[in-house]
């Protein structure tokens, strides 16, 4: 007996609050009503639906879940099925939307989300993405298996009032799978949003806030990166240093302020760019320190080419690259569907 | 003196509470509050799906001769979930945890099998407000399976804290026992392969 067949047989038997929608897939998997039939004929189909169901549950069980696709934009088209110009008009509606009302709606599109139901998918890409707003947590992810030929509104909890699980999956049946069922998949993603977009206005969320002076819409205070990189990296820099000699203690500052700024504004980017800059910054002061440094605190880091390096690296880090909120929970709110 | 006596007890007050909390004191604090937040989720969901049960009894009841077995069955495993009282110390009392595990397994596998029996029903299939029910059920179903988990998460986080050394000396001190977590009920079940008789029915 291996370990396969028991997770296997956990398709089978009775249901259990945990899974979604058991007794279908246990109606069929463990009670085939072909069993009655006494021809040959049908038990030789019974056989092979057997196999063919060991065969697709073994893989399945043995699966790892699939990954967290990247965000890379509110449209994630991992099928190819939207051309380059309907995806950017998508993407235009949603990032309107998005500065308008401030609410991220994301868009994803996948071939499978086996070995797991689009359901619980969702939700996990959902918090592992975490779009929305951080403080307001307002976002809205719909997900496409392509190949299962299912599609799920997954909603935020600060959107539930707006967009009940009802409402969901009346978006679903009235915008979605008609168009679907057409394969007019670009139309059909098109009212969805256009519908999540209208259902969400009438919801009374908190205002955008204007951008700040310099990068986008991070959601965070330039000032408070700029601040620290001048006061605090100088400072703990030339500790490090003088503890852990120039080289270690240079990079173990790169890699300090890296992990900070991604803390800061949880980008990868800004973080690396900002790890990147710490590092410049605290080998360059520790060569200008060389000279007159006596003790830890002598030769003063902070003068000299310090200030230039910094300066010039957060401008850098100020693109205009678009990430996730950060404050989105999703709770299992939604609604999915088929075509 | 008397003065360097005050700051020695004022040291030694510092030193103690600094010791407390090195020794998880305020973890163990934190996250008794995670898992109580996170279990009156999971109750709140249940609550959700209890307050459908009889909307969605009403409407089949409607469909003539619906199948009353199935019907009773939910009814009665509804009332024995809502029947049993939970405390805050449910959570610390692994019997009577069971016990509501037991009662809430039962209503949700009354309401599958009410929905798979409903798939024989068309007049039911198309009923507007059955449908509706049963997106308002699937979604319930879908936040308590997400309740349940982050419980079992906040759960997995205290009693590591309440198991690993040196904090389970500051458990046993103040009597934080490790709290029980939901398990599948249907376990032995599970476990067995399916049993595949080709030759049993001829």
């Amino acid at each position: 007996m291996t370990s396969v067949d028991v997770i296997a047989g956990s398709a089978c038997p009775g249901p259990d609050p945990g899974t979604r929608n058991p007794p279908l897939v246990a109606g069929s998997a463990c009670n085939p009503p072909a069993a009655r039939a006494p021809a040959r004929s049908a038990l030789r189909a019974l056989l092979g639906l057997c196999f063919a169901l060991l065969a697709w549950c073994a893989p399945a069980a043995a699966q790892d879940l699939q990954p967290v696709p990247p965000l890379t934009a509110h449209v994630v088209d991992q099928t190819g099925t939207l051309d380059n110009a309907q995806r950017q008009a998508l993407e235009d509606k949603l990032t309107a939307f998005e500065q308008a009302k401030g609410t991220q709606i994301a868009f994803l599109l996948v071939r499978t989300t086996a070995p797991e139901d689009i359901a619980s998918y969702a939700n996990r890409i959902g918090n592992a993405w975490k779009i929305g707003r951080k403080g307001v947590g307002d976002a809205v992810l719909l997900v496409v298996a392509k190949d299962d030929r299912k599609v799920r509104i997954e909603v935020a909890k600060t959107l539930e009032g707006a967009i009940p699980d009802l409402a969901a999956k009346q978006i679903i049946d009235d915008a979605i799978t008609p168009r679907f069922r057409q394969g007019d998949f670009a139309g059909g993603l098109q009212a969805a949003a256009d519908q999540l977009i209208a259902r969400i206005n009438g919801e009374p969320l908190p205002p955008v806030k204007p951008p700040p002076a310099r990068g986008g819409q991070f959601g965070f205070d330039w000032m408070d990166l700029a601040i620290f990189l001048f006061f605090a990296v100088p400072i703990a820099g030339g500790v490090l240093r003088s503890m852990f000699g120039r080289k270690l203690g240079s990079l173990l500052t790169g890699g300090g302020v890296g992990v900070i700024a991604f803390l800061i504004t949880s980008s990868i980017i800004i973080g690396a760019l900002a790890a990147a800059a710490g590092l410049l910054f605290s080998l360059i002061s520790g060569v200008t320190g060389i000279g007159p440094r006596r003790g830890p605190w002598g030769g003063g880091p902070w003068i000299g080419g310090g200030w230039g390096t910094g300066g010039g690296s957060w401008g850098g880090g100020g693109g205009a690259s678009w990430g996730s909120g950060g404050g989105g929970d999703f709770g299992g709110g939604g609604a999915s569907g088929d075509w | 003196m008397e003065k360097g006596n005050t700051m020695k007890r004022w040291l030694v007050a510092l030193l103690l509470l600094l010791s407390l909390s090195g020794c998880g004191y305020n973890e163990f604090q934190q996250l008794d509050e995670q898992t109580k937040s996170a279990w009156s989720e999971v109750l709140n969901q249940y609550q959700r799906r209890a307050d459908l049960v009889p909307n969605l009894v009403a409407t089949v009841k409607g469909e003539a001769n619906f199948e009353q077995d199935t019907l009773t069955k939910v009814i009665e495993a509804r009332a024995k979930a809502s029947s049993i009282q939970v405390t805050p110390e449910t959570l610390n009392d692994p019997q009577a945890f069971a016990k509501f595990q037991q009662a809430q397994g039962q209503l949700s596998s009354a309401l599958s099998r009410l929905l798979v029996v409903s798939e024989r029903y068309p007049d039911l299939k198309t009923n507007q407000s059955f449908r509706d029910l049963r997106v308002q059920l699937e979604g319930t179903e879908n936040r308590i399976t997400v309740a349940r988990n982050r419980y079992i998460q906040a759960v997995q986080q205290y009693n590591v804290l309440a198991r690993s050394f040196p904090t389970n000396l500051t458990a046993t001190m103040f009597g934080y026992k490790p709290k029980a977590n939901f398990t599948v009920q249907n376990e032995p079940q599970i476990s067995t392969p399916p049993t595949v008789d080709f030759g049993a029915k001829k």
